[in-house]
């Protein structure tokens, strides 16, 4: 079986899962899952393929978030065209801080991204513009695609929009991966003198991931932003936010399609599950169990969930072979 | 033939107080090889460097088929159809043999299936046919060194430049490598090899330039250049060149 064809199959999968499971808590966590597996595809691009470890990436899902809800807010603008222009803003945002932070080198570039990351936050909290640490409450509107408000809450109609945005990320990191960007990418992983060897202008190939990762961060943050209906700098801009997106990633495998969607299968059911069963007290218990999985991992299979699949698999087409040739 | 492709300067080259390159010049002419030797710590990857824009000289000229490309960035460089190898390999250990070729051949096209036509031609060139479905890290270091070679010349460079493509290889792998550099000459490529086993460098060179502490030593042919008393006092040192002559 080819990528594509299991890639489908777990699409489907994942898009059946609600209409069967009529449970509102497991619907919202479908919505959470499918959000964070789109926010790793879209870090996977600049981390994963091109070997830059972002530890800011709040930071453009919040300015995804923000805008969309300031054009409702304060503009009655309709959310679709805030997504979009979270996501361009962000874009901006995202190449005008990349430029010079491309100059640092491996774990320099990481801490600028987190200083930048904290930087945003701080903005935030203090802009009197966008209601600071208040937050914005999005207001109530007539319910309906357009207005991306469905009340009474109904959790399928954002699952099914969440979805389709995660198929959107999911259709651009497969354009990304299979074309001449894709091998770029991956070259600059390796060595950033082997890329330019190779004629490959480094700096500019990583603002186009960095642009394009940006972009589809802040799209799913603006639809965050619509979902709860209420957003405030430290639910949006959180070191924890970045932190996630990267843990999800490394356990599923980094560099590979199928690893966010992996990685947010296991972090989103294990934060929401164990918050029901133990409450307030087992605050940040999900992040100890989902941080010893990733140790573990790290430790023993450094391309995550996925190479563990693909090792195992591998040994099994090797027993296939050895098999006839015993008979 | 004779017509300078590659002249090199005065580049000098320093690291602090240490003077790596001094005033170092020479010309590779269209269609040679040219060897460039030297003892450990001669100098000769920096001046790599200094050449393909890795490293920002601190005074000389290079031209590059008569154009001006010192302190030019290295993508640039490739550009204009001159490349290199590096002494550590660079494989992509996730990509297949086919797709590292095709990360180089990507320079002159955007479409996939173009990049896979020209990585197919160079791997039929470099031998490496069969092995164009394996990953990048199950070959063994003398095929990794090939896909090196393989990799750059899908840029489709005029000239190349070799960093030690041979170092730690077996006297097979070596007579190989050697094969395939003359078959890259017979394509129309120029050469640049820095290599330290002598016995490969020395049969394939048109001309050698010897490096020692920084500086030019000697450039000329390879049998004029083996005979060299400053080169065999640079490599074995004044004691033991004077216990050769005796024999």
């Amino acid at each position: 079986m080819n990528k594509k064809k299991i890639l489908f199959i777990l699409l489907i999968v994942i898009a059946l899962l609600p209409l069967a499971i009529k449970s509102n808590n497991f619907r919202h966590i479908m919505i959470l899952f499918v959000l964070f597996a789109g926010l790793g595809e879209a870090w996977n691009i600049i981390t994963g393929y091109a070997g830059q470890t972002s530890f800011g990436h709040a930071a453009f899902f919040g300015i995804g978030a923000y805008t969309s809800a300031v054009f409702v807010w304060k503009f009655g603008i309709l959310p679709w065209y805030g997504l979009l222009a979270g996501g361009i803003i962000a874009l901006v945002v995202a190449s005008i801080v990349s430029y010079p932070a491309f100059k640092l080198s491996g774990h320099y570039f990481a801490i600028a991204t987190l200083a930048i990351g904290e930087i945003i936050l701080q903005v935030f909290v203090s802009w009197d513009y966008v209601a600071g640490a208040t937050g914005i409450m999005i207001p109530m509107k007539e319910r309906g695609l357009l207005n991306m408000q469905f009340h009474p809450r109904n959790k399928l109609a954002y699952f099914y929009i969440i979805f389709a945005l995660f198929v959107f990320v999911l259709i651009i990191t497969y354009l990304v991966e299979s074309s001449k960007m894709g091998f770029y990418l991956k070259t600059i992983r390796e060595s950033h003198e082997a890329a330019r060897a190779l004629g490959i202008n480094t700096t500019r190939y990583k603002l186009y991931a960095m642009g394009i990762s940006a972009f589809l961060t802040a799209i799913l943050g603006g639809f965050y932003a619509q979902y709860v209906m209420y957003i405030d700098p430290f639910m949006v801009f959180p070191l924890s936010i970045s932190m996630q997106i990267v843990l999800l990633t490394v356990l599923g495998g980094l560099g590979n399609i199928f690893g966010p969607i992996i990685g947010a299968a296991i972090l989103i059911p294990l934060s929401q599950y164990t918050r029901i069963i133990f409450g307030g007290t087992g605050m940040g218990l999900d992040l100890i169990i989902f941080g010893l999985l990733v140790v573990v991992i790290a430790c023993y299979q450094p391309h995550g969930l996925v190479g563990l699949i693909q090792n195992i698999r591998q040994k099994g087409v090797e027993e296939d072979e050895r098999t006839p040739a015993r008979g | 033939m004779k017509e300078p492709l590659l002249e090199v300067k005065g580049i000098t080259k320093k690291f602090g107080n240490l003077l790596a390159n001094n005033d170092v010049s020479f010309n590779v002419n269209k269609g040679e090889i040219v060897g460039l030797i030297g003892p450990n710590g001669a100098g000769k990857t920096t001046l790599f460097n200094c050449i393909t824009g890795m490293y920002k000289t601190d005074g000389g000229q290079v031209f590059f088929r008569g154009r001006d490309i010192t302190n030019m960035a290295p993508d640039r460089i490739c550009k204009q159809g001159l490349t290199r190898t590096f002494q550590i390999v660079k494989t992509i250990k996730e990509l297949t043999v086919r797709e590292n070729v095709m990360t180089g051949a990507f320079l002159h096209t955007n479409r996939l299936k173009e990049a896979e036509e020209v990585a197919d031609e160079i791997l039929e060139l470099t031998n490496l046919r069969e092995k164009a479905e394996q990953p990048g890290n199950s070959l063994t270091i003398a095929d990794r060194k090939r896909l090196e070679i393989a990799r750059v010349l899908a840029t489709r460079p005029e000239m190349l430049m070799l960093d030690e493509a041979m170092a730690g290889l077996n006297q097979t792998e070596i007579r190989e490598a050697m094969e395939l550099c003359l078959k890259i000459k017979r394509e129309g490529i120029t050469l640049l090899i820095v290599e330290h086993i002598m016995e490969a460098i020395m049969p394939i060179s048109d001309r050698i330039v010897v490096l020692n502490a920084g500086e030019k030593l000697i450039e000329d042919k390879p049998d004029i250049v083996a005979n060299n008393d400053e080169v065999i006092k640079a490599y074995l040192g004044e004691g033991y060149h004077a216990k050769s002559k005796k024999y």
